[in-house]
């Protein structure tokens, strides 16, 4: 009714979708979560399964995914999102589950329950944001910080003979048999988001038919961590994290 | 849920496997574990059975995938139940903390061996603290039975899901190795018998009549995590009144034994020594490890000349039967450790020399 009376009679073309909770988002400006969270949720209002679908908040920024998503949630313990989904589709596997983590929680803590999960092709959706460093500890180097990427634990710059490459997970995942469909995608855009979307309406009609883990990863940005302005992390992402992270589907099932 | 029809009540089994038969019979809905000696006859025994009969059973990667699988399906409403020896009862101390904070009910069993470290496969109590003073982060507390004999090892897994649905509350059986291998006669408990709980917080998809349900163990605010501490420490207050032990030979007993598990089964034999040589001995063996007898134990207290507690640890459950005392008699301790199992002589010649001890500081 409110809707109505702002719109003064004007036709309605965007709105927020009741899947979302009538709060506003605590994330920074410019952060990718409120984007993800939103086309999740539309995603959910679109397929009309809101009283069908579980979703498994992780340890990091997105920590309250639950004070915004208006569905049945579980909070998780750092990096066990995907065991605690795995739990809740094994005793309602008739629910739509999908599972968020950072990159931080699903590709270093988490790796051991993220790679099982995938091998076992828990029919499961699972949502994985990178953005390349430890957001709500206040900017750590994450397993996925690029090359040289100078965090509060990596000040002289990520260096690959003390600590590694950037750990590309989601290429790992996609050599699973268990994996159905794995996709990378982002938010930086409208158009991506558009994308994002219609991975993620995949996702669920796939978990419906149960053949295996779905796993989207979205490689967004973290304008307080990476200490630049929103509209800067747009060309960092566009120069420094897609050449390494690029966008696509790794693995689209046969059909 | 089919019936079966159980010509089959009465059984010789092992004790991991009366507890898993129970198990299915308490309508369990999903078992998560790993497999760790001494009991991967239960993890097993599900890979057997129930694909036959009813439930979910899935082998997880760890322990620690095992307690939030656990979690999950426990926050979506399943009467869920892992199991795990010492280390990997370690791994789940995290998990547990969490559970405990969610307030998700669910029975997790360990079958505990010598420690500390990788330690050996033999009966041990050395996990007495880690399971009746929390074990994980924060102030919290498991409901702890410690059941004595493989007719309990069945029994305690009724007793374990009704509290812990009734409390919302994780419950543990301890147990040992000895207890888990060893083969008695059983009398199974009938399926079916166990009723199911309104859960009608558990996520089990958001209904148009209700706002959506949250699992969680984060409170951000110190003032309600303080709030959340309260409530979960007057549940445990509430808990007092599920105080189960038992008693042998304690009306007229002079000397009391405190033991729980197999060392009150070793304890039980050493009172009879004791009496044929004409000590009067008694045995008090708590059932219920949290809560602790603590009543029960002052009342004996003021009756008694001294307690000898024998545990197959370093002194846990000692510290308990201290404060529950508090200096009214002597308690005395002796224990093994490492997976050593004390005979009933040794534990009647512990008495006999606290009496000699005893009579020569009199003189």
């Amino acid at each position: 009714m409110e809707t109505e009376v702002m719109t003064n009679g004007l036709e309605l073309v965007y709105e927020k979708p009741d899947t979302l909770k009538d709060v506003p988002f605590h994330y920074c400006p410019g952060c990718g979560h409120s984007v993800v969270h939103r086309v999740l949720m539309e995603a959910v209002k679109e397929l009309g399964i809101q009283e069908e679908t579980i979703g498994v908040a992780p340890v990091g920024c997105s920590v309250f995914a639950y004070h915004y998503m208006n569905i049945d949630m579980q909070e998780a313990a750092h990096g066990r999102a995907s065991a605690v989904a795995t739990g809740i589709k094994r005793v309602l596997p008739h629910r739509y589950v999908f599972s968020y983590q950072g990159d931080g929680d699903l590709a270093a803590i988490g790796t051991a329950e993220t790679i099982h999960t995938v091998n076992r092709g828990e029919n499961i959706l699972m949502v994985f944001i990178n953005n390349g460093i430890y957001g709500m500890t206040g900017g750590q180097m994450a397993p996925t910080s690029l090359v040289g990427q100078i965090t509060s634990t990596s000040p002289y710059g990520r260096k690959p003979a003390e600590v590694g490459y950037p750990l590309k997970i989601t290429d790992l995942i996609a050599q699973l048999p268990g994996a159905l469909f794995v996709t990378r995608q982002a938010v930086h855009t409208p158009n991506a988001v558009r994308k994002l979307k219609k991975a993620v309406l995949k996702s669920f009609e796939y978990q419906k038919q149960k053949r295996g883990t779905c796993f989207i990863e979205v490689v967004s940005n973290c304008p307080s961590g990476w200490k630049m302005l929103p509209k800067d992390t747009i060309a960092y992402l566009e120069e420094q994290m897609f050449p390494y992270y690029p966008l696509g589907d790794l693995k689209v099932p046969k059909d | 849920m089919e019936q079966k029809n159980n010509n089959d009540d009465v059984r010789l089994m092992k004790g991991n496997e009366a507890l898993a038969e129970a198990a299915i019979r308490a309508g369990m809905d999903a078992y998560f574990g790993y497999p760790i000696t001494p009991q991967s006859e239960i993890l097993e025994y599900f890979e057997r059975e129930i694909p036959n009969r009813h439930g979910v059973v899935l082998q997880a990667e760890s322990e620690v995938a095992s307690i939030n699988m656990i979690y999950g399906a426990a926050g979506a409403g399943a009467r869920v139940m892992t199991s795990s020896s010492s280390p990997g009862i370690s791994l789940m101390q995290e998990g547990l903390s969490y559970i405990a904070s969610a307030q998700l009910p669910c029975l997790v069993v360990n079958v505990t061996r010598g420690g500390p470290g990788l330690g050996t496969i033999q009966p041990s109590q050395g996990d007495y603290f880690q399971a009746v003073k929390g074990g994980g982060h924060g102030d919290y507390h498991l409901i702890v039975l410690a059941p004595s004999s493989v007719q309990e090892m069945a029994d305690h897994v009724f007793e374990g899901f009704r509290l812990a649905e009734k409390y919302r509350n994780p419950a543990m059986i301890l147990s040992d190795g000895a207890l888990g291998q060893m083969m008695e006669k059983v009398v199974l408990p009938k399926e079916g018998s166990l009723p199911k709980t309104e859960k009608p917080w558990a996520t089990t998809g958001k209904t148009k009549d209700r706002n959506a349900n949250v699992i969680t163990s984060l409170f951000i605010q110190p003032e309600k995590m303080e709030q959340i501490n309260i409530n979960l420490q007057a549940k445990y207050a509430e808990l007092q009144k599920e105080v189960r032990f038992e008693k042998f030979s304690c009306d007229d007993a002079e000397v009391l034994l405190v033991a729980f598990g197999l060392s009150a089964r070793v304890c039980q034999k050493a009172v009879d020594l004791a009496r044929e040589k004409g000590i009067k001995a008694g045995l008090l063996r708590p059932i219920t490890l949290f809560p602790f007898p603590t009543e029960e134990l002052r009342k004996i207290s003021e009756k008694v000349d001294f307690m000898l507690v024998v545990e197959m640890n370093a002194g846990q459950m000692v510290e308990d039967v201290k404060l529950s005392t508090m200096g009214r008699c002597p308690v005395h301790f002796k224990g093994r450790m490492g997976g050593m199992i004390p005979s009933p002589e040794e534990v009647f010649a512990e008495v006999e020399a606290i009496l000699e001890k005893q009579s020569i500081s009199f003189k």
